[in-house]
């Protein structure tokens, strides 16, 4: 129950936090583009790794989460926290984990 | 009189024929949709589109390079395509998928060879210009088998490609004078995460940028059995490394006398190399991290655009003061410039306002925009006779 408890207000929260129309396209974007450029325009790599559903799948969310806003260290990773918020970075994770089309 | 009439008009047909088909490549270009999958041919005398070239795959990071007759541009694509545009008849004249994820390539000295890097499978591979056919296959294997991403590939004078194995931290130099047998030295332990290189213009020296540790792999092709030796081990050793949102390239190095200008990494910073003592000798702030370091032509000029979040900029250096003397904000996501061939214009890409635009370099006004999808990467077809590009 406290399981379930815990999902329910991760999983309200995610909803309540979808960015507006506006900034998911600029997100979008940003992924295509700014992401793209190391990660590939359709995101299955590049001197980044994939980004793709079989690539990421095994991974938690807070993992994806901490990676995007704290970068890798020792990697060419940097972190994105300055252009987004905790909740637009698991947007993107649950955007990348549904489908490869964005 | 029937046959002279006859002959008349057969004339007026081949004359009219010939004047519409007629069109030198000499000031063409080709400018890369990347979200599209589509390149435009432009005219850089007229400022106009001529054509647009579609189903070229995924063109994130393409580069192009130009037959010595500059009738043919070869269009470099992440997803290992490998196309050969007709200048002349604004088509595709051939296309393959040559690996699985790529990330450049060269022409040879003698225009008789196209090089591919690529990424997936780890390697080179060697194609006739003519037919695209595979005429050597290089894998980038190293340690216990295992297969590295290939950056940085040029062409060298005496028939040969150089690169650099970035998982492996090698460079390795390849003679392809017998395709069949090409001879391949290595030189190992050149630094971690080589990420891009450049050949000077004088096809002297070969650069590698390092990402993974400080300084830059030097190879003097004048004397290669010295072997790869680290310039600017130390630069920038105190500061604090910044994120780096973008990659800066090394192509399109910039050249000035005895100084070269390169992208620092991780610094806001242009840096200024003695090239004779191979010493920093200046460190030029700039507004962002660097992408590209491009000379114009004369190399008066130095231009530089950035990574996010700063692309909306681009910052002139003048080389005569090695100082900033001027700043432009093109628009949204500068990506690419590239001057005509003798440097009274530079065309930049700007992406996100789906524009090209052309400046004049000597008065720094705006002459023309024109629309484009996207646009990254701007090649001109004088890059054909130029060593390295």
């Amino acid at each position: 129950m406290k399981y379930l408890i815990v999902a329910l207000v991760f999983f309200s929260s995610a909803i309540t936090a979808e960015p507006d129309q506006q900034r998911q396209q600029e997100l979008r974007n940003m992924l295509a583009h700014d992401c793209g450029s190391c990660h590939g325009l359709t995101l299955k790599g590049g001197l980044g790794p994939s980004l793709l559903v079989d690539a990421l799948e095994n991974k938690p969310d807070a993992f994806l989460v901490h990676t995007i806003l704290q970068g890798r260290k020792g990697t060419a990773m940097p972190p994105w926290k300055p252009f987004m918020t905790e909740q637009e970075a698991l947007w993107l994770v649950q955007k990348l984990l549904k489908s490869p089309k964005l | 009189m029937f046959k002279l009439r006859l002959l008349a008009i057969l004339a007026l047909l081949i004359s009219h024929n010939a004047q519409a088909e007629l069109r030198a490549t000499g000031d063409l270009g080709l400018v890369i949709e990347r979200a599209k999958g589509s390149a435009l041919i432009i005219n850089t005398t007229e400022y106009t589109t001529l054509a647009k070239i579609e189903s070229l795959g995924d063109l994130s990071h393409a580069s192009v390079v130009f037959s010595r007759d500059q009738r043919f541009a070869f269009v470099f694509g992440r997803d290992g395509g490998l196309s050969k545009i007709d200048l002349l008849q604004d088509k595709i004249a051939k296309r393959i998928i040559q690996a699985g994820n790529s990330i450049g390539g060269a022409i040879s000295q003698d225009g008789q060879y196209i090089a591919v890097s690529n990424y997936k499978p780890g390697g080179v591979k060697v194609f006739s210009t003519e037919t695209l056919e595979l005429v050597a296959d290089i894998a980038a294997e190293y340690g216990d088998k295992q297969l590295s991403k290939v950056v940085g590939l040029v062409d060298a004078p005496n028939h040969q490609f150089v690169f650099s194995l970035f998982d492996a931290g090698e460079i390795w130099s390849v003679n392809i004078k017998n395709p069949k047998k090409p001879v391949i030295t290595k030189y190992k332990e050149i630094g971690k995460q080589p990420y891009d290189a450049l050949l000077t213009p004088d096809g002297r020296y070969y650069i590698a940028g390092l990402f993974g540790e400080r300084g830059l792999a030097l190879l003097d092709l004048w004397n290669p059995e010295l072997g790869v030796k680290r310039i600017l081990p130390d630069y920038g050793k105190d500061d604090e490394k910044l994120p780096v949102y973008k990659m800066p390239h090394l192509e399109g190095w910039a050249v000035a006398g005895d100084f070269m200008l390169i992208p620092a990494v991780g610094q806001h910073e242009v840096l200024v190399i003695d090239k004779r003592q191979w010493t920093l000798v200046k460190r030029i702030p700039v507004v962002g991290q660097p992408v590209f370091v491009m000379a114009r032509p004369d190399a008066r000029q130095v231009w530089v655009n950035f990574a996010f979040p700063d692309n909306q900029n681009l910052q002139i250096i003048d080389t005569k003061n090695l100082a900033v003397v001027n700043s432009l904000t093109p628009g949204k996501a500068v990506l690419h410039m590239e001057f005509t061939p003798r440097g009274e214009h530079v065309w930049v890409s700007v992406r996100d306002d789906n524009q090209l635009v052309v400046y004049d370099t000597e008065t720094f006004k705006e002459l023309k925009r024109l629309p484009a999808e996207k646009p990254s990467g701007i090649f001109f077809s004088a890059r054909a006779h130029k060593m390295g590009l």
